[in-house]
């Protein structure tokens, strides 16, 4: 650091905006500026985007169960649904853990509330899940008219979350729609597409001995073929083939003996699947 | 005020930044399928454009050359991300469709275009108008092209239905096509044929003629 001694010591030396001193004093205040404006923006408008997330997730929970009417307020046609928390492994309903509140996501990783998916049953690829899970129950006149289920599970970048609609039976399902993905824009997207999430309705998660079947092929399903699988089968999408094969592992994962296939199994099974 | 009013109304036709420029046309196919989230695009755009042209052009001075285009970004990301969290706060629905769009305004570079080329070299009041006709400029265009593919391809505008679709019992037989994105390519070359029909200044010179040889010439 030596200042070159200038000719005229009255004259105000010149600002030098390249100097080491002043690249410094710019990158260090500007960043700090920049993230005190990021930082603020983020933790003020955080109530009010976790307020949207909230309505958005149960908007898509009355849409899976087809409950949902245009112009209709989500809150109060939400409250109709009676949402339960139950325990994943023995499949019993618990009172101690409140739905309203339950992060599944912090909870597969807390050692108390979370448990590891031994890696063979691990299809969907995420590693760890919570020990409760939350179910959404939609009552008729007649009982439980359906079951409305919390899935996610790898795609092809990122995690897939959504909601898994079952009729009664446990076994024929009522919908599937994901809230949130990070599927390629144009091809794995397709799975938000509505005739797409069509094509789920009214299929056969499991076959009558018990296994679980569902699966998304490749090209289109052949309705009728000799050994009829097609109540299993979903047409597959062009171009996302693996994205398709994550929908196809999480649906089987959760409906399946690790996820909540113990708690499915309190539902009787339709006559056909019987 | 003559330069006021050149730097606010150039960039809408006569230096379209879209149009003349061929910039931002990325974001420009994604969410133009239909209006609203065009709008918001927009609106989006013009806004941080217009802020961090202005944010740029005060500091102008005490930026170090060597960092400049850092702090450019950095100041860009920083609007970005509040504009963000501002959509998902209060349009959370159409926030969802520009999903990563609304991120990507960093990249785009119309804005660090005039940061660079503008709000570097003039004052604060100036840049920030620079920015606001530049970002006016783009949504002008993103509005046409949203308002052309809303309207042929799904047969409404803002969701609302213009044109009956035969599916549902009307007469107009919507076509698919404009719901894609190269019908926005279709659209957008349209608009740049029709506006260089208009001002021919903006015809770009031929890199090369094509000149007519006459026999005696080779001999």
């Amino acid at each position: 650091m030596s200042d070159i001694p200038t000719g005229n010591a009255g004259e105000k030396k010149r600002f030098d905006r390249d100097s080491v001193r002043n690249t410094l004093v710019v990158a260090i205040g500007l960043s700090l500026v920049c993230s005190v404006l990021v930082a603020s923006t983020a933790v003020l408008l955080k109530p009010r985007q976790e307020r949207n997330e909230e309505l958005f997730r149960q908007r898509i929970i009355l849409e899976v169960a087809s409950l949902m009417e245009p112009g209709a307020d989500v809150s109060n046609l939400f409250s109709t649904i009676e949402s339960r928390m139950i325990d994943l492994e023995s499949g019993e309903y618990v009172d101690t853990v409140d739905p309203a509140t339950f992060d599944a996501g912090a909870a597969a990783g807390d050692p108390e509330l979370g448990v590891a998916i031994p890696a063979n049953l691990d299809i969907a690829n995420i590693k760890r899940r919570a020990r409760y899970a939350p179910v959404f129950l939609v009552r008729d006149e007649s009982g439980i008219a359906q079951i409305i289920l919390p899935v996610y599970g790898s795609g092809l970048w990122a995690t897939m979350y959504g909601y898994l609609a079952l009729e009664n039976d446990g076994v024929t399902i009522a919908g599937l729609r994901f809230y949130d993905h990070g599927e390629t824009p144009g091809l794995g997207d397709q799975i938000d597409r509505p005739d797409w999430r069509q094509i789920w309705v009214g299929k056969k998660i499991k076959d009558p001995g018990g296994d679980v079947r569902i699966e998304v092929i490749r090209g289109v399903v052949q309705a009728g073929s000799i050994s009829d699988d097609s109540r299993f089968q979903i047409d597959g999408m062009s171009g996302a083939t693996l994205t398709g094969r994550g929908v196809t592992n999480l649906v089987r994962y959760w409906t399946g003996p690790h996820g909540f296939g113990p708690y499915l199994q309190q539902f009787p099974l339709s006559d056909d699947a019987s | 005020m003559a330069e006021t009013r050149r730097v606010l109304i150039d960039p809408l036709v006569d230096n379209n930044p879209v149009m003349l420029q061929v910039l931002g046309v990325c974001s420009a196919l994604a969410v133009t399928t239909s209006l609203m989230p065009a709008l918001i695009m927009s609106v989006a755009l013009t806004s941080v454009a217009a802020l961090s042209s202005a944010a740029i052009s005060s500091i102008r001075g005490r930026i170090p050359n060597n960092i400049r285009i850092i702090v450019q970004m950095t100041i860009i990301a920083s609007f970005v991300i509040v504009t963000d969290q501002l959509l998902r706060a209060y349009a959370f629905e159409t926030s969802k469709q520009l999903s990563v769009f609304v991120g990507l305004i960093i990249t785009n570079c119309i804005v660090l275009g005039r940061a660079e080329a503008f709000a570097m070299k003039n004052g604060v009041a100036l840049s920030f108008l620079d920015g606001l006709g530049n970002g006016l400029g783009y949504s002008a265009v993103l509005i046409i092209v949203a308002t052309m593919r809303e309207l042929f391809g799904a047969g409404s505008l803002f969701g609302y239905s213009i044109l009956p679709l035969t599916s549902d019992g009307g007469w107009y037989q919507a076509n698919g096509l404009m719901l894609l994105p190269p019908s926005a390519f279709f659209i957008i070359g349209l608009l740049i044929w029709a506006v260089r029909s208009w001002k021919k200044e903006q015809v770009e010179r031929a890199d090369y003629q094509i000149h007519a040889v006459h026999r005696t010439e080779v001999f």
